[in-house]
């Protein structure tokens, strides 16, 4: 279609025809009524910056970037991308001391898994989070991921990496800060389903943060650094790379095109989520699972903001219906609040609990074993505001899967 | 109805455009018993069918020296005395390949001869200024040209009237004039509302309804005749462009770009109509062909904006019947005294001239007024500030709504009951209109209809043309009304009107937003009204 023939705007903004859906759809408008909601912040408010960027808001830090608006826009809008970018370009260049600590999850990381005991136990202490809460605004009642004492790459630098050129098929692994620094697990669980189907896992050259933090918090230079890092690894390996976080995948697929103007086109279908791979594998009849007997539970799925987004929880939550044990429940398709780094701050951490709340409730009433969800910031939030432990899929994948049984049927 | 004390006055002005406003203000200020008559709303006109453009008097420097000379004076005096309705954009006049650069210097020369600033610029220069600017331009010269919005600048014309003590009647329509012993003494006029006839006298009675003043005078037996040229305008979705554009050329068809608070307007053509059709304007295809083709020479992402709507004014043009000289055509401004002229006492007609000299037009109708009058009061409009630019600086420190009515009513939007919930909540959201503004507007600023308010607060020129607020601001005026069938009346007339504009460019994004007004009104609503499309419209 030729945009000039109807007047098509490159400006997107223009394309809002102010049905308000979206405003309907964001979680935090449903509980805090100082925010301007959507529809008022993005499409409107970029008409009236256009005019005068003294019409920029404070209030547009509200958002919480999940995106929703995104999605219920019937005509295209990229509503998140212009509140953020809105906040990039007019919003105040000086970066807190707090944001930049909660933004920085990479280097906090690293510092942290020297002396992960340490910093675990006094981040529990009451002390300590008063301090946190009076000096740095990070709220008292938030509950803080523990830091592992072994780095992901480092156990697998130690016990898998020599092992995965045996593979006759090979996929990267982006593993992200999560995995990396809190829990390396999840990125053990991976290791083990891919090497059971027959496919080696590789890490990239580089990797660096995949930068949602830093964009979230201002920190665009060196999101943009870190960017080109990835993307240029990413190149580089040639290869798929599989991911495990819902919201480092959007970032590299979505958010570096559109917010820091980073070039992704040919290496953007490459990104995927893990548990979407896995599925397209055995739906396409690539690769054969088996699964224990003795599995059994009940599982509520959580849809992250971001797997919304993507349009992708289809492919998680089929993989997990693969077992035969698996009773699943889709919990509603709601905000659980955190919103990545948002959730931290003092000064949201009312509207954060106030938009988990009828999912947690859901939760509470659903006689679930555990909840499922492909965000770990979900996760945290989850495990703190219910009586719930959560789990990644792959991780249920993991621990559903027979080994044995899944590598004899891929040996056929 | 016999002389009462209530309705005789000392003058009564004809028409509610930015002359009228003018002229009943300078006579108020001068300490007359004054009374404006406008027929439906005030800058119902040529006023509010204009660019909206401060003329630096660039445009007119190569062809008529004086008029240059007049704008620029005047553009100066309102960045001044109208600082709430003036934007200081500056302008650029670009030479683009296929124009004689040749032009430009003949240009720059005419422009300093008339005392217009005309800086030329790199290119390159312009570029990094103007970053909408057509790239391949190869010259370009900077002029103060600027912005002024009409509808604000007619209203603070119109509230200093008041405070001075003028009476201003909307909706009064003269249907004739009062002549005793060769004397024009009074004008009988219908009220559209109540559908009364009433009588106002007046020692002088001057004729300032633009094009419309042609009919006013021939109600007196005389003839001033007027040349109707249609000018045709597009209004884009928002502002594409900080600085005014032009071509540095010879004056054509669509070669001015003018950014306006949130949008921006690319005009015009220019066609005689014939006089029976000045009621019904309307944009044709063609107009918009040639608006949509020029303006993106000027602009190149005019070409994928979304177009809001298409409007058309009529230019009150003077021939130069029997002022021998011929002066008063070229100057512009016409200001007949018809004792003189046609030996009919007491009646003035100020007309032609251009928004940017409606001062200058008040002045000297005034001035003739007085004489007749035997007052000799100072004209003071060039020197006092108007209502709402009296104040310091503005700061935006507040929310949406209250930042966008600093623009709208300058210091005066201290009037506007904010700072609750009620108040703060948007009726209209596109361009930020409060509770509170809407609610000043229907108390103080003569409204009587939703396209009043639509004039007074930019309620329903925003992207989505009323979509959202009109129901909105339709039920805020049932108190204004008394009625609430009046009330959804007027707002099916509203929306119709909306409509109208949206009719001519109706493809694309436009088209959808058609269709979800539609939806909105007629499905929702189940609103279905014939219209008469005389009357009001447009911007």
């Amino acid at each position: 279609m030729k945009k000039e023939q109807y007047s098509i705007s490159e400006d997107n903004f223009e394309q809002c025809l102010k049905c308000t859906v979206c405003t309907v759809y964001c979680p935090v408008s449903s509980v805090n009524p100082l925010y301007p909601g959507p529809k008022q912040a993005g499409p409107d408010g970029e008409r009236l910056r256009l005019k005068d960027k003294a019409f920029f808001d404070e209030t547009l830090k509200m958002c919480l970037n999940c995106k929703r608006c995104e999605v219920a826009c019937p005509s295209g809008v990229k509503i998140g991308d212009i509140i953020q970018r809105a906040r990039m370009n007019y919003g105040p260049k000086k970066v807190k001391f707090r944001d930049m600590i909660l933004a920085n999850t990479d280097f906090v990381g690293t510092m942290a898994n020297i002396v992960a005991p340490v910093v675990n136990f006094t981040l529990g202490m009451k002390p300590v989070k008063v301090v946190m809460d009076k000096v740095m605004a990070i709220d008292h009642r938030r509950s803080f991921p523990k830091y592992s004492a072994t780095k992901f790459e480092t156990w697998y630098k130690r016990n898998v990496a020599s092992k995965q050129s045996q593979y006759a098929n090979q996929v990267s692994y982006f593993h992200g800060c999560y995995v990396n620094y809190n829990f390396p697990k999840l990125g053990q669980d991976l290791v083990k389903i891919m090497n059971a189907l027959g496919y080696g896992v590789q890490l990239l050259e580089k990797e660096k943060c995949c930068g949602v933090a830093l964009m979230s918090n201002g920190l665009i230079d060196q999101a943009t650094k870190q960017a080109k890092q990835n993307i240029t690894s990413i190149r580089k390996s040639g290869l798929k790379v599989l991911t495990t976080s819902s919201t480092c995948t959007f970032t590299m697929r979505d958010e570096y095109p559109h917010l820091l103007d980073v070039d992704n086109a040919d290496v953007r279908d490459n990104i995927s989520l893990a548990t979407r791979f896995i599925y397209q594998l055995l739906e396409d009849g690539k690769v054969k699972i088996a699964f224990r007997k003795d599995y059994k539970a009940r599982i509520g799925y959580q849809t992250a903001c971001h797997m919304e987004k993507m349009g992708w929880k289809i492919y998680s939550i089929l993989l997990m219906k693969m077992i035969p044990g698996v009773d699943l429940i889709e919990l509603d398709s709601t905000c659980c609040g955190i919103g990545g780094t948002y959730g931290f701050k003092k000064e949201n951490y009312e509207t954060s609990q106030k938009i988990g709340s009828p999912l947690f409730k859901q939760i509470e009433e659903s006689k679930l074993d555990f909840v499922a969800t492909d965000c770990e910031t979900c996760k945290w939030q989850i495990e703190m505001s219910t009586s719930k432990q959560v789990q990644n899929p792959i991780s249920v994948i993991a621990d559903a899967i027979d080994v044995e049984e899944t590598i004899k049927l891929n040996k056929k | 109805m016999g002389v009462k004390d209530g309705n005789q006055f000392d003058v009564v002005v004809i028409g509610g455009g930015a002359t009228g406003a003018g002229t009943a203000r300078d006579c108020a200020k001068r300490g007359l018993k004054t009374l404006l008559l406008e027929r439906f709303d005030l800058t119902n006109g040529a006023t509010g069918r204009n660019h909206g453009l401060l003329h630096s008097g660039a445009r007119y420097a190569v062809t008529d020296a004086e008029s240059a000379r007049e704008c620029i004076e005047e553009n100066m005096l309102l960045r001044k005395i109208a600082s709430h309705c003036v934007e200081e954009t500056d302008g650029l006049f670009i030479t683009l390949p296929d124009d004689d650069l040749a032009y430009q210097a003949k240009f720059v020369e005419s422009c300093t001869a008339a005392g217009i600033r005309a800086d030329i610029i790199d290119p390159k220069e312009a570029i990094l200024l103007e970053p909408a600017v057509n790239p391949s331009l190869i010259g370009a010269v900077r002029v103060p040209d600027g912005a002024v919005d009409p509808f604000r600048l007619t209203m603070a014309n119109v509230l200093d009237a008041k405070i001075h003590g003028a009476e201003i009647l909307t909706y009064h329509e003269v249907t004739s004039l009062i002549i005793e012993n060769g004397t024009v003494v009074g004008v009988e006029a219908i009220d559209h509302k109540t559908k009364e006839l009433k009588k106002f006298y007046a020692y002088v009675t001057i004729n300032a309804a633009g094009i419309w003043g042609h009919n006013v005078a021939e109600r007196a037996g005389i003839q001033v005749k007027m040349f109707p040229a249609k000018g045709a305008l597009l209004v884009y979705g928002h502002r594409v462009n900080n600085m005014v554009i032009n071509r540095c050329r010879k004056p054509a068809d669509a070669d001015i770009l003018v950014p306006g608070d949130t949008i921006c307007v690319i005009g015009t053509t220019s066609t005689r109509v014939p006089f029976e059709e000045v009621d019904y304007m309307r944009v044709t295809r063609e107009e918009v062909d040639v608006l949509m083709r020029e303006g993106e020479m000027l602009a190149p992402s005019l070409a994928t904006t979304r177009i809001l709507r298409a409007y058309a004014g009529v230019r009150p043009l003077v021939a130069a019947d029997n002022d021998p000289s011929g002066r008063s055509i070229s100057r512009g401004i016409v200001c007949l005294d018809h004792e003189k002229r046609d030996g009919l006492g007491g009646f003035i007609t100020i007309t032609g001239g251009k928004l940017m000299t409606y001062r200058l037009m008040a002045e000297w109708a005034t001035d003739k007024a007085c004489k007749k009058l035997g007052n000799t009061a100072q004209c003071r409009t060039a020197i006092d500030c108007l209502p709402g630019s009296t104040g310091t600086e503005q700061e935006y420190d507040g929310k949406i709504g209250q930042k966008s009515a600093k623009y709208r009513h300058g210091t005066f939007a201290e009037k506007i009951s904010d700072g609750n919930r009620y108040d703060d909540s948007l009726v209209c959201e596109c361009e930020g209109v409060t509770v509170g503004e809407i609610n000043y507007a229907i108390d103080n600023l003569n409204i009587n209809k939703l396209v009043n308010l639509r004039r007074r607060t930019r309620m329903g020129m925003g992207t989505c043309q009323g979509g959202l607020c009109a129901c909105r601001a339709a039920g805020m005026m049932v108190k204004s009304h008394n009625c609430v069938d009046k009330a959804k009346a007027d707002m099916a007339y509203f929306v119709q009107e909306r409509w109208k504009g949206m009719n001519p460019v109706a493809w694309g994004d436009t088209m959808n937003e058609a269709q979800f007004m539609s939806w909105i009104y007629e499905g929702v609503c189940g609103l279905k009204e014939d219209i008469n499309d005389k009357n009001e419209d447009v911007q």
